[in-house]
């Protein structure tokens, strides 16, 4: 079944993948299988999981070097079920965009069926909102192709023994930002806004949104949606990493949670230039849920033992901040009236 | 169909006669007037079925080149330069990957300083990430080259470099005889890929090999260039029955049978070296050149056997290879590795300094003597650049290299030295 993204042509078609109603209207088979040699409770090698079940099996994955790659993607223990390609750690958003051309010129010409098929480009914090971060958003202004983007953010350069990236967050112990006796605080970098900073600065992009794998269907219908709506999509999700965040691997959804219920991590989706909250983050926006304090999610976890009172309170006032002055909270980061 | 053509256009028009499907865009002198044209022709319907993608980087070019090249579709880009080396990482990945991409490299020096004229410092420093590299030594041999580039890049699963020197090729008008469509697809058939991106037959393509096979790994990839020695005269042979004229193969000599002198370069200059060569033959002067095509595949067999008679060669060469000389000269050693000759290394046309004739012959005539060193800087400003080595020992904050290099040869014009 197909939809159409433009009445122009068959090739700007899209799978219609509808949204599943609960866990138990997912279906069992996976193409994220066996073989992958990532560490207990990775919530990225989760969210590989979701995305390619959510894809289903006409997908081309593209991975940019990262730990999805190099812990993940070995020849002879490869756990893709759906043709993959590695690509530069720069590369995921100009990879995708080469793909589709090629899917769609070929389709053209009647050298391939002309079904759609789903291209998606996955990149960690350091692919997606470091090194990549030009080539996605040149792959967000082809608007005309339709390609996903899935940022797997578990907040460092895990795959190298966890160092600070601009997507870790203020003052994380990281093997680049340990902290000393002389200064505590070395990484005093605030985490990139990356998915805001996407949806609004490519206003013509159909559907950005941030997930969690601890809301695994959530997750996976948000997939799901931003490859059916078409045209270039970019999907940010928070993976909790008992590697490089220091806590005890089974903790990985608790943290998940956390990061959401604390506020940290805001849950929205922009479709078609719309802004929704969702799930818990939705319910903190309506006065629904108290966000929890950021002390309960910052103590669970070894890269901020060294932390102080004043530590806290500083990590405290910016996420106050974030929901109590932004222009919208938690997305879009500017104070002050339109009509002053 | 004879033309008065730039040859960027003649370029142009011949990657439409080879219909990619896929062509990445991004500025840089004196490539982009290639990509323009391939553009207008996209536009105005004579390459059809092709997504010209303008991208934001010349990484991202290649990086695009790899996605559509590895969905099976035929993917070409051009660059040059400081583009280049921007793009390495996926020069490199393309090559690993057995990618068939043609790319067009309008040569042009590296900087710093930046400099946009033609010397082959861009292609040298690629030279070996696996892609095989034919220079073109006219604006016609531009031409075929990029109709047999696709033709061997796709038989081998090999991409492919095509080095043309930047302005004095790229912006030069002159004859070319561009091919029609009708024999251009009779000699390159439609690319049928060796892996592809496809959901019917899902597999891995590049990931992780440990040290138990990346060894196989490469050999295999030293192993495709060895066969491409053999694939490259093949090709150019059927390109000469196809289209009627001899172009590309691996190297060309001229007058060189019987010459005691033979001088070898890439590119364009031979046409420069050809006419010195006859001023000195008029002259009584044994002398010959040979003009290397394929740089990477290195002809070793084929360049012995066209210069193992001569008694010294010279090459001229239009890069630079720092702390050791030529680049070029130090693989022609190989090549003669059991033969005693004198390789002589004369490092001509950085930065597009012109090579004339008489300094050529100057050269030529000294090596003919014994007296050249084995390391000679054509036409090189020994005054100024003895200055700026006095000035450096002299002065600790000594400035800018570069400006004080250019104050030196212009004295008494804009501020003084301090």
């Amino acid at each position: 079944m197909v939809a159409n993204v433009e009445t122009l042509d068959d090739f700007l078609k899209t799978q219609v993948l509808d949204p599943w109603k609960g866990p138990k209207k997912v279906p069992a088979a996976e193409y994220f299988t066996s073989g992958h040699r990532t560490c207990q409770g990775c919530e990225s090698a989760q969210l590989m999981k979701l995305m390619a079940k959510a894809g289903g099996p006409r997908s081309i994955i593209l991975g940019s070097t990262g730990c999805m790659y190099v812990a993940n993607t070995t020849y002879y223990s490869t756990p893709w079920a759906v043709p993959w390609m590695h690509t530069q750690l720069g590369s995921s958003g100009s990879a995708a965009t080469g793909t589709v051309a090629a899917l769609r010129a070929m389709m053209r010409k009647g050298k391939m069926k002309k079904e759609p098929i789903n291209v998606i480009a996955v990149c960690g914090d350091g692919g997606g909102a470091d090194m990549g971060l030009s080539a996605i958003s040149a792959a967000l202004q082809h608007t005309h192709y339709n390609l996903l983007i899935l940022l797997y953010d578990n907040e460092s350069y895990a795959n190298t023994d966890i160092q600070v990236s601009g997507s870790s967050p203020y003052g994380a112990n990281s093997t680049f930002s340990t902290p000393g006796k002389v200064k505590r605080i070395m990484n005093k970098r605030w985490k990139k806004n990356t998915a805001a900073m996407l949806a609004a600065g490519h206003p013509d992009v159909r559907y950005v949104s941030t997930v969690c794998t601890a809301y695994p269907v959530d997750a996976m219908n948000s997939v799901r949606r931003a490859l059916t709506i078409g045209g270039p999509t970019f999907v940010h999700s928070l993976d909790p990493c008992p590697k490089g965040w220091d806590y005890d691997p089974k903790f990985s959804h608790e943290l998940g949670e956390l990061a959401v219920e604390t506020g940290i991590w805001p849950l929205y989706e922009v479709e078609e230039g719309q802004l929704r909250m969702i799930g818990r983050s939705k319910r903190i926006v309506e006065g629904q849920f108290k966000r929890k304090p950021v002390r309960e999610y910052l103590r669970r976890q070894g890269r901020f033992a060294h932390f102080i009172d004043e530590d806290i309170e500083y990590f405290q006032k910016k996420i106050d901040d974030m929901w109590e002055k932004w222009l919208i909270p938690g997305v879009i980061p500017f104070a002050g009236k339109l009509n002053p | 169909m004879l033309k008065q053509i730039e040859g960027s256009r003649a370029v142009a028009e011949a990657i439409a006669l080879c219909r990619p499907e896929v062509v990445c865009a991004y500025p840089i002198t004196p490539q982009t007037h290639i990509v323009e044209g391939v553009s207008e022709l996209v536009k105005a319907g004579t390459l059809k079925n092709c997504e010209f993608i303008n991208v934001e980087s010349e990484f991202a070019a290649l990086s695009v080149a790899i996605g559509a090249s590895a969905a099976g579709a035929r993917a070409y880009t051009a660059t040059a330069s400081q583009g280049l080396l921007y793009m390495a990482e996926a020069v490199y990945n393309a090559a690993g990957l057995g990618l068939p991409i043609v790319m067009t490299i309008g040569n042009r020096a590296i900087g710093a300083p930046i400099n946009i004229w033609n010397d082959h410092t861009d292609s040298m420093a690629v030279r070996d990430s696996g892609w095989i590299q034919l220079f073109a030594e006219t604006n016609q041999e531009a031409v075929d080259l990029h109709i047999q580039a696709f033709r061997l890049a796709e038989l081998l699963s090999c991409p492919v470099m095509v080095c043309m020197d930047g302005f004095i090729l790229t912006h030069a008008y002159e004859r070319v005889d561009v091919p029609d469509q009708a024999a251009v697809d009779a000699f390159l058939p439609p690319f049928e890929p060796v892996q592809v991106l496809d959901p019917a037959n899902p597999y891995s393509i590049g990931a992780m090999v440990g040290p138990d096979a990346f060894s196989e790994v490469r050999y295999l990839a030293h192993h495709k260039q060895l066969e491409a020695l053999e694939k490259i005269p093949e090709i150019a042979a059927g390109f000469e029955a196809a289209f009627g004229r001899a172009s590309g193969g691996l190297l060309s000599g001229y007058r060189s049978e019987d010459a005691r002198t033979i001088v070898v370069a890439l590119g364009s200059v031979n046409g420069t070296i050809k006419e010195t060569v006859d001023a000195m033959r008029a002259d009584g002067h044994s002398i010959g050149s040979v003009s290397i095509c394929a740089f990477r595949p290195f002809p070793l067999v084929a360049l012995r056997d066209a210069i193992r008679h001569a008694k010294r060669i010279v090459c001229v060469e239009k890069s630079l290879a720092p702390g050791l000389g030529g680049i070029v000269a130090s693989n022609v050693r190989m090549a003669l590795r059991g033969v005693d000759h004198r390789v002589y290394t004369v490092i001509a046309g950085l930065g597009g300094r012109p090579i004339p004739r008489a300094s050529l012959r100057d050269v030529f005539e000294r090596a003919e003597t014994g007296g050249l060193d084995d390391v000679t800087f054509l036409d090189l400003n020994w005054r100024v650049v003895n200055e700026q080595l006095v000035r450096a020992r002299d002065v600790r904050h000594s400035g800018p290299i570069a400006e004080n290099v250019l104050k030196a040869l212009n004295p008494g014009r804009g501020a003084a030295a301090k």
